[in-house]
């Protein structure tokens, strides 16, 4: 027999099959799907037995977190609730890690000297790569220490899954997919990872805007950094129950900014670029399971405090020795940090911004993380000592570089609206196939980013506040 | 016609719908609803860590990983979490193909024990392409904490197939699990997996319809489920069945 004669009979088959629906008056699938439906009805209650009533909590607390009235005012406290305990937390840890890493920094200074080492090597080794490395390390790690394992136990509880069924009327109003909820919420832990999710959805069109606006949201690279910043800003650097409420209630803002960014850009797309009407789906809402606290613990802290931090000293070491050694080779009487930040600067500043900041996310493209990091070390090189001893300090750092509240905040803004990091733009290409898809990935955050900026600061020195 | 599964060789049949050449004794396919714990279920088989959360939808990719067991060496192929296997979306395309065309030594079917019924449909559905199947009434735990009882052996009995009783998270009932399946994979079960009826006038085509397939396909398709996919109008499982025979044709056509 030949592969011929047997594609041919199957189609014959095919084909009576076909003629076989056709003589039906009612659809077959429906037939066969509720034949399925009825014996499993049979089975399972043939078969399960309920040993008491009891009340279903489950239901009971769905009706409140998912309920029109509560639901966003419960998401907002819960949110803000988590970043207190973060920042509140995290205030004491830094502090001492911030002043440990200053301790053995004299002792390295020391050991340097005792070996008559040139200053150059010092100041590579030691100011440069040593420092970047600190700050990294105590600035970031405590948040994340904290945060990270908070977030996982939400997850793991099936919350996640109810701030999707509360965001999904939000998102069908904007013209986009209800799932587009939860690929926004893998976001917060990382963008590749939620561009990648954006398989969940099955319209191409829907999911296209799920791609190019889940940078919207801030990842395990920037957060940090935001709550960094708002934390030496906001809660002043001092342990304080009014600062950390004031820095907490300043991230669930840009949480909230990044949010409704992610619904405007979405709607805008599904008006113009992504037409098309939204297509409906069902979302379970899986039962809510105590969460395994011990491995939850365990395993965010090494998948992701770990892996995020590794990531930025990896990083951060070579971009901190490059930094020193660009701020330290003079062309004339400026350096190459300052030459380039120089010129940078007078589109920096209309967007609230300096030379220094812009450049450093220009170079953290690569990994969000090691943006603050070059930034501190451009500070540094750029000529004024400080003890480096506490987050007093940094807050020193910053002021003594003409940071205002303003500054502060467009950083902020900036690092939460600008451009995808590269990992997640190679992620884009990947999942969309196209370079034109990717470019505007790039572009479209970009733009929103300066436009965003540039109407704060613009704002703020109009009406004098700055 | 020889157009036998062993002259073609299973290894290079399931590379086709695998994309992965395995040593491996038993090959595995764990399918399941989405958010049964599937996924907790295959680390703890396999040991691997894939990331787990309480939401549908986590698994997007197929995974697959290996253990031991008995001295056997089995290929765990995670399929994609689906309602059903109708096809209705691109998941239930590839876990349907997979189950059905490649030929798994056994099918693993997670079931979340705190909503039976609803994931009972699929379990149907995977008895009417294989019956080689295996229950794993998951997050028992939970069924028990919910103060549901389930009674196991009537359900086995009445599935005609085993029916374990799990908590994946704390480990629970996997050895058992493991066992299972090491021992239908090699055939050593008596297996006797309950037939969906459906009315008289759709029993007469399937059966007209599958006489008809049954010259055409090798031995182990069921040809009554490719009847029944037919008649529904889902021409998709042409393709898999396309993709099967050309393989065959081809590897035929080589050892000869």
């Amino acid at each position: 027999m030949t592969q011929v004669t047997q594609i041919t009979d199957l189609n014959e088959v095919v084909r009576k099959a076909a003629e076989y629906r056709e003589t039906q008056d009612e659809s077959v699938r429906d037939r066969i799907v509720s034949n399925i439906y009825n014996e499993a009805e049979t089975l399972a209650s043939s078969v399960v037995s309920h040993l008491e009533r009891r009340v279903d909590w489950d239901r009971k607390i769905d009706n409140i977190v998912t309920s029109r009235i509560l639901g966003y005012p419960l998401m907002l406290a819960l949110l803000g609730a988590v970043f207190w305990v973060t920042l509140s937390g995290a205030n004491v840890p830094t502090d001492m890690l911030a002043n440990f890493f200053f301790g053995l920094e004299e002792h390295l200074s020391a050991l340097f000297f005792q070996f008559g080492a040139p200053d150059w090597l010092h100041g590579l080794v030691v100011l440069g790569t040593y420092r970047a490395l600190a700050w990294v390390v105590s600035v970031m790690l405590p948040p994340m220490a904290i945060f990270f394992p908070i977030f996982t136990l939400l997850e793991d509880l099936g919350y996640l899954p109810r701030v999707a069924f509360n965001l999904d009327r939000a998102f069908k109003r904007v013209g986009a997919h209800g799932k587009q909820a939860l690929t926004m919420s893998m976001g917060f832990g990382c963008n590749a990872a939620g561009v990648i999710a954006a398989r969940i959805i099955d319209s191409p069109r829907e999911r296209m805007i799920a791609i190019l606006t889940n940078n919207f949201v801030p990842c395990n690279g920037r957060f940090p950094a935001i709550i960094a910043i708002s934390m030496i800003f906001l809660a002043g650097g001092v342990i304080s129950v009014y600062g950390t409420i004031l820095a907490a209630a300043m991230v669930v803002a840009l949480i909230l900014i990044g949010i409704s960014v992610t619904l405007l850009v979405s709607w805008l797309l599904s008006k113009t670029l992504l037409r098309g009407e939204p297509s409906t789906f069902t979302l379970e809402l899986p039962p809510y399971r105590k969460p395994q606290i011990i491995p939850v613990i365990v395993r965010s802290l090494f998948d992701r405090t770990l892996f995020v931090l590794t990531r930025a000293v990896i990083v951060a070491a070579p971009a901190g020795a490059l930094t020193w050694i660009f701020a330290n080779i003079y062309i004339g009487d400026l350096s190459v940090i300052g030459y380039v930040a120089g010129w940078l600067d007078p589109f920096a500043r209309a967007i609230g911004l300096d030379g220094i900041i812009v450049l450093a996310f220009i170079l953290g493209l690569p990994a969000n993380e090691i943006v603050v990091p070059i930034m501190v070390m451009s500070y540094l090189a750029a000529g004024s000592m400080l003890e480096f001893d506490s987050l007093l300090a940094f807050r020193q750092l910053l002021l003594s570089q003409n940071w205002t509240m303003l500054t502060a905040l467009n950083f902020m803004i900036f690092s939460l609206l600008h451009f995808p990091c590269g990992t997640t733009l190679l992620t884009i290409r990947k999942e969309t196939g196209s370079l034109k898809w990717t470019v505007l990935a790039a572009t479209i955050p970009t733009i929103v980013a300066v436009l965003v900026c540039f109407i704060i600061a613009q704002g703020a020195r109009l009406t004098g506040l700055v | 016609m020889g157009l036998t599964c062993q002259s073609s060789g299973k290894g290079v049949l399931r590379e086709d719908f695998l994309s992965y050449e395995t040593k491996s004794d038993y090959i595995v396919a764990l399918a399941g609803n989405p958010n049964t714990g599937k996924s907790t279920v295959f680390n703890a088989l396999t040991g691997l860590k894939q990331h787990t959360g309480n939401w549908p939808g986590k698994t997007v990719t197929q995974a697959l990983g290996n253990y031991r067991h008995g001295q056997k060496l089995i290929t765990l192929v995670d399929l994609p979490g689906t309602y059903s296997l109708l096809a209705n979306s691109p998941e239930e395309q590839v876990a349907r193909d997979f189950i059905c065309f490649a030929e798994p030594d056994a099918t693993v079917v997670v079931v979340d024990s705190t909503c039976l019924e609803r994931n009972l449909n699929l379990v149907l559905q995977v008895l009417e392409i294989t019956p080689k199947t295996i229950v794993c009434l998951n997050l028992i735990d939970e069924a028990r904490r919910k103060k549901l009882r389930i009674d196991v052996e009537m359900l086995a009995i009445k599935l005609g197939v085993p029916v374990i009783p799990t908590a994946a998270r704390s480990k629970e009932g996997l050895g058992f699990l493991k066992d299972t399946i090491n021992r239908v994979a090699s055939d050593a079960i008596q297996l006797n997996p309950l037939r969906l009826k459906y009315e008289d006038r759709l029993e007469v085509a399937i059966s007209k319809l599958a006489g008809e397939l049954e010259p055409l396909l090798p031995e182990r398709i069921n040809k009554r489920w490719i009847a029944l996919r037919l008649l529904d109008g889902d021409y998709t499982v042409i393709d898999g069945i396309q993709k099967f025979l050309e393989k065959k044709i081809v590897v035929e056509g080589f050892a000869s």
